[in-house]
């Protein structure tokens, strides 16, 4: 089937070769990078993980996302789904693959990778978190195709796919658990020590991915000649739109815990993150941005005249994606760090190469999309046709 | 016809894979034998033992003059770069530039609102707000950074001593994200152009892996107290906090310690007299 | 696919696959030889015999490594009682304790071999130190 990504418009192989350009241009940064070593990021001793994690956080969000439409087609056979199911779970592919990526280009030494495979550490969240982004990806993509290529031939799909997506449901949770565990077990780090820091990740998490989703499919109607369908579209809405009153539940429970108790410790990050510490307040737009976006998000899905609104409905998806971004991304990395256990703050602010490469990984992930979704768009106009 | 190529081509890599695999089982099989049978690996008779090592630093005795020499002992006995040095850039052309921030300290001054910031007190004595106190890894018995690291690079020795293997660390930072301490430096750039003077019997590291105080393992396996403890004129005690009859349990007996964030349960082995 | 595309293909590719060995046809260089310094030339043996050294020494370092790092052991005590010094490069009885120089003995088979192995991004040579 991957010969169909072969065979596109003039439009399609610009699209591509922008992709390739950039994917070059993010390489060449990381080659500098690969030579010099991390000091040409903007992380410091104090804020260790930055730009790269923060995306790899936010894209396991996106990935985790599209268990959303798997559940109600899969499991409970909502029919509205049927048309969809696909696209989720290839943009799962893709955000996995961006993931994957994002960790490599953070790692100091990415040539011995394989010790987490040579000496594997069951106390260790970052090997779980290994096994299970691996499974997923492998499970989406083995489903994916498998029930495609049976669409393409008009057949059923093989027995054997059935167990695996039933096991990709809870994979799914699972991926967005671990990373979330990989925070909130640290005793050191205040911001990010909550029992709710799981649930919030997948809340945000079920509110960006439906988004993205949604607006991939804008993209696909415009771009080809399958339709996912208004009625799977506003269904996604309405579970983006609990989702984000979820998730800023959820803030709101951290804020109401941090605040009433008056820890200084808890406070601290808030405070650094919301109103700025010691004058440093670089994240402080940002953050109040993010909320602002997620509740207005919230308005704009909740109210049905808003939500059924066709040229509305990309705008409040773009902000809450962008929203969920902030809050999820660097707020949540920055939180964390700052300010350092020794009550010091260093600030963060990720370089042009930091960017650059970032720019490169983004560009391979929507490469990576854009030929999955050609795949599936064209079998699928093939079918109906 | 299609049928019998397709079974064919499925026996033939399967078979492949099977014969392939004896091989690799073989090369891992052989690494974890010895390669020299018979030969043993042992101590030095006079290395220092402990059941579970410990460093008691008494304030009383710390001077700022005792811990700038402190600092600089450790930095040469370790190879620790100092990015206020200024690179030969003969040797080093090409370099990239210095950022402050991504520096590396084994131990470091602090004063006391960023050693202990969770004995937060307004009406501290103004002697203890102006003191000079040491911080550095508090080699905890239950490591958050242990449990964190994915490959074990660093583990906990059976004799108390957090190490870092730095051949196997991938360098992915969890363990710095996971220290409560902020004990834990990377290496963002090869450390090489920084460090003076390279003292001959310690590696240096390379880019791309974590460093921490190593309790100067190297210098216990041959006799010698930790380089720190050495030119501390007593201000550092190091001992074995399991052996009741130690120096350092009588200085922890006969005065009043404290040790960093004690209430996260890490356990830390780094005790403090006020 | 036209067959004129396809031939073309295959001989790029063999030319590309053979391209190594083409283009160091006709140069000979003779076997590396490590220099024996007169320390090690003195001590007889190395932990194992020559050929087992050449084959196996990353193994050996290897096991060093965990016994040393891991273990807290510095000595190595071989078969025949002889005793060494569990380090690649630092004190008298380290490999380069004996084998004076990475450039005259490491460093002659390595760079023969088209090796580069990155100890020595770490590991220090005493004999280089000149500072």
């Amino acid at each position: 089937m991957l010969e169909i990504a072969l065979k596109g418009s003039k439009r399609y192989w610009i699209w591509v070769i922008i992709l390739l350009a950039a994917m070059a241009a993010g390489l060449g940064a990381y080659i500098d990078q690969f030579n010099h070593g991390l000091t040409i990021t903007g992380m410091s001793r104090d804020v260790s993980w930055g730009f790269y994690i923060a995306n790899f956080t936010f894209l396991v969000g996106v990935a985790a996302g599209g268990v959303m439409v798997a559940i109600p087609y899969y499991l409970h056979d909502y029919e509205k789904f049927h048309k969809i199911t696909i696209l989720g779970e290839f943009l799962a592919v893709a955000s996995l693959v961006m993931c994957l990526l994002f960790i490599m280009v953070d790692l100091g030494q990415p040539v011995r990778v394989f010790n987490v495979l040579l000496h594997p550490t069951l106390h260790s969240m970052l090997f779980w978190d290994m096994c299970v982004l691996n499974g997923y990806l492998f499970l989406n993509i083995v489903i994916g195709w498998k029930v495609l290529e049976a669409e393409r031939n008009q057949v059923a799909p093989p027995k054997w796919v059935t167990p695996l997506i039933y096991l990709s449901i809870p994979f799914a949770i699972g991926i967005h658990t671990v990373t979330a565990y990989l925070y909130c077990g640290l005793p050191g780090r205040g911001y990010w020590l909550s029992a709710i820091l799981a649930p919030r990740f997948l809340a945000s998490a079920f509110a960006a991915g439906p988004a993205c989703l949604i607006l991939l499919c804008y993209i696909i109607k415009k771009l080809t000649k399958f339709d996912p369908g208004w009625e799977a579209m506003q269904t996604l809405t309405k579970i983006i739109c609990y989702a984000l009153i979820i998730n800023v539940f959820f803030f709101f429970c951290e804020v109401f815990k941090t605040y009433y108790s008056n820890i200084p410790e808890d406070k601290s990050h808030f405070n650094y993150l919301f109103f700025g510490l010691q004058g440093h307040n670089d994240m402080v737009p940002w953050m109040w941005t993010a909320y602002i976006f997620m509740f207005l998000g919230i308005i704009l899905l909740i109210v049905p005249a808003l939500r059924r609104n066709k040229t509305l409905l990309p705008f409040t998806c773009t902000i809450v994606i962008i929203g969920v971004w902030i809050d999820k991304s660097l707020g949540m990395i920055t939180g964390g760090f700052i300010p350092s256990p020794l009550d010091q703050i260093t600030q963060y602010t990720p370089t042009g190469e930091e960017l650059l490469v970032s720019l490169g990984v983004f560009a391979t992930g929507l490469l990576v999309l854009t030929i999955l979704y050609k795949i599936a768009t064209t079998v699928k106009e093939e079918v109906r046709g | 016809m299609k049928k019998s190529r397709r079974n064919f081509l499925k026996v033939a890599g399967i078979s492949a894979l099977g014969i392939g695999a004896i091989p690799a089982l073989k090369a891992v099989a052989v690494a974890e034998s010895q390669s020299a049978p018979h030969a043993i690996e042992m101590k030095r008779k006079d290395a220092l033992i402990a059941k579970r090592w410990g460093m008691v630093i008494d304030t009383r005795k710390l001077t700022d003059e005792i811990a700038d020499e402190i600092v600089k002992t450790c930095r040469y006995a370790h190879n620790i770069p100092d990015f206020h040095n200024k690179p030969d850039r003969k040797k080093y052309p090409n370099l990239k530039p210095v950022k402050f921030n991504q520096e590396i300290k084994w131990i470091w001054e602090e004063k006391y609102e960023h050693a202990f910031p969770d004995k937060e007190n307004e009406f501290l004595a103004e002697k203890f707000r102006k003191l000079t106190f040491l911080v550095t890894c508090n080699q905890c018995k239950y490591p958050p950074c242990v449990q964190a690291c994915p490959t074990q690079a660093t583990f906990k020795r059976p004799d108390g001593i957090v190490m870092i293997d730095f051949h196997r660390c991938i360098g992915c930072r969890f363990c710095m994200a996971a220290c409560p301490f902020g004990s834990r430096s990377f290496n963002f750039r090869d450390p090489r152009p920084f460090i003076e003077k390279i003292d001959p019997d310690y590696p240096t590291r390379t880019r791309g892996v974590v460093e921490k105080c190593d309790f100067c393992a190297e210098r216990l396996a041959k006799g010698k107290l930790p380089a720190c403890a050495e030119v501390s004129k007593g201000a550092i005690i190091v001992g074995d906090l399991d052996d009741p009859d130690s120096e350092i349990r009588k200085l922890i007996n006969a005065n009043f310690t404290i040790r960093r964030k004690q209430e996260l349960g890490t356990d830390p082995s780094v005790y403090y007299i006020m | 696919m036209n067959k004129n595309a396809i031939i073309t293909g295959l001989v790029v590719f063999i030319i590309a696959a053979l391209l190594p060995f083409w283009i160091n046809l006709g140069g000979t260089e003779a076997a590396p030889k490590p220099e024996i310094s007169a320390r090690a030339k003195a001590a007889g043996r190395c932990i194992l015999d020559k050929y087992d050294m050449r084959a196996d020494h990353m193994k050996l370092l290897g096991e060093w490594r965990n016994s040393v790092v891991r273990h807290s052991n510095r000595l190595y005590k071989t078969a025949d009682g002889k005793i060494f010094t569990m380090s690649l490069s630092t004190g008298v009885q380290s490999c380069l304790g004996c084998h004076e120089g990475k450039a005259k003995f490491c460093d002659k088979c390595h760079n023969y071999a088209a090796v580069t192995p990155y100890c020595w991004e770490c590991h220090t040579d005493p004999k280089e130190i000149n500072q």
